[in-house]
């Protein structure tokens, strides 16, 4: 059974069909990289996976389990599934510490006495330990993109999902992120993630997606799938990114 | 020049003592009362059905847009016709909530707008309920973008608790009033009430400084 089962999913925004029946599998261990266009349905293919976006037609399990409408199943799930997004999100009102460590309190997953260490240990993670007592505001956007991520570690996800995290950032910066989330593949997370980074997408996934026109129009091994593109679309996407 | 005489005023520090304390009354009452309207209202504005938002919006304008006197009027003296009777303060401090509730809806409003979605977002991401988001995620910046505007409106409400003697109610202005009709020192009553706002407000804006500066201590990007 795989982590996350995609069934023909539908999604349209009024009569704007974004996602045209897309199917796709993630298994355990996975690292699954969705590449393409802007406006293929990359960015609303993930946000469906946990339920940020409503789908109209089709199926997603997880675990084997389709996922749920009511607001407590949605937060069950939504607890075992890390995001992180392009704008950091974090919450400018508490310190990194309180970032990390808000969501493992509230759901009763540590107290707080637990929650420091925890705090430690995953902002160990992503090597940013000494920055326990200080505000968003006061790190750069690659290290609060760390801290998002860590802060979705906190929760011990069984996915993590990455909505093109290193497109917010400036270019010396994307480095850092990128060996964080290379450190948690090498770890075993499963990951799926939405990208621009063409040399992670090659490197470091274990399945490459192309999306195009709101369908899944290539999937397959990275490195084949680079050196080879089936279609004249995946074709010139690699072309254009190459350069 | 007149000669100013202050002395005759002190036999009457009791009705000023008093004065003020009703006029905190009023001021602490519809604040508080306020704001729970406000509260009601901010929520409605943002996430109630259709008609409930027509309804908060429709009274947000007409007590915006109307003068306070005219609503302190007609709670004391046209309700008492439908069977609503109110001593002076009651009105008053009924008035004034519902006053200060339409300025507190719609600052309070502007607060919530004001914290992105993808906020929001971000915490029901963590698997967070919906009143943990709104009160450990949306509310505290929220509150910090407000606050000057709130704390300026407490101001405002507590200066305007002195139409509250049109309906004689004794707070600070009406025992003005009643102290110049017996003393007919104008000036000297005048002056003394004036001080005695002026130190009201400036007293509040200090706690507001000094509570903000201990309450908001996250920096912001600027």
């Amino acid at each position: 059974m795989a982590l996350v089962e995609i069934k023909n999913v539908r999604k349209n925004y009024g009569p704007l069909e974004v996602l045209k029946g897309v199917s796709l599998d993630v298994e355990k261990g996975e690292i699954v990289t969705i590449i393409g266009r802007s406006g293929s349905g990359k960015s609303t293919l993930l946000r469906c996976i946990n339920a940020l976006e409503t789908i109209n037609s089709g199926e997603i399990l997880l675990e084997g389990q389709s996922v749920s409408t009511s607001m407590d199943g949605l937060r069950q799930m939504r607890q075992k599934v890390g995001i992180v997004f392009q704008a950091f999100n974090l919450f400018p009102h508490m310190t990194i510490e309180k970032n990390v460590t808000l969501a493992p309190i509230l759901t009763g997953k540590t107290d707080k006495r637990g929650a420091k260490e925890l705090a430690f240990s995953v902002l160990e993670r992503v090597g940013l330990a000494d920055k326990l007592n200080a505000y968003p505001e006061q790190l750069s956007g690659g290290q609060q993109q760390r801290v998002a991520i860590a802060r979705c570690l906190a929760m011990s996800p069984h996915l993590m999902l990455f909505d093109e995290v290193t497109s917010a950032l400036d270019p010396e910066l994307v480095g850092e992120v990128l060996k964080v989330m290379e450190g948690m593949a090498a770890q075993g997370m499963t990951m799926v993630l939405v990208t621009h980074e063409m040399n992670f997408a090659r490197n470091v996934a274990t399945k490459l997606v192309f999306m195009h026109q709101g369908r899944v129009w290539e999937q397959g091994d990275p490195k084949t799938l680079f050196a080879n593109p089936q279609t004249p679309e995946l074709k010139s996407f690699i072309g254009h990114h190459a350069r | 020049m007149p000669n100013f005489n202050f002395r005759p005023l002190w036999r009457y520090e009791d009705q000023f003592i008093d004065g003020v304390l009703t006029t905190l009354l009023l001021t602490v009452s519809a604040t508080a009362i306020g704001l729970v309207i406000g509260i009601i209202g901010a929520v409605v504005l943002r996430s109630g059905p259709k008609s409930a938002r027509i309804g908060v919006r429709a009274y947000i304008e007409i007590i915006r847009n109307t003068p306070a006197l005219l609503q302190i009027f007609i709670i004391f003296f046209v309700l008492p016709t439908i069977g609503l009777k109110f001593s002076p303060i009651q009105a008053s401090i009924v008035a004034l909530s519902i006053y200060f509730g339409a300025y507190a809806s719609e600052i309070l409003r502007s607060g919530l707008s004001s914290i992105p979605p993808s906020q929001i977002e971000a915490g029901l991401c963590l698997g967070l309920t919906r009143w943990q988001v709104l009160s450990r995620i949306v509310l505290p910046p929220a509150i910090r973008n407000i606050y000057p505007s709130i704390t300026s409106q407490f101001v405002l409400l507590l200066l305007g608790t002195s139409i509250a003697s049109q309906v004689s109610a004794d707070e600070l202005f009406h025992a003005a009033g009643f102290i110049d009709s017996r003393t007919y020192r104008s000036f000297e009553v005048y002056a003394l009430t004036c001080g005695i706002y002026f130190t009201l407000v400036v007293f509040f804006k200090i706690v507001f400084a000094l509570v903000g500066r201990a309450v908001f201590r996250w920096p912001t990007r600027r």
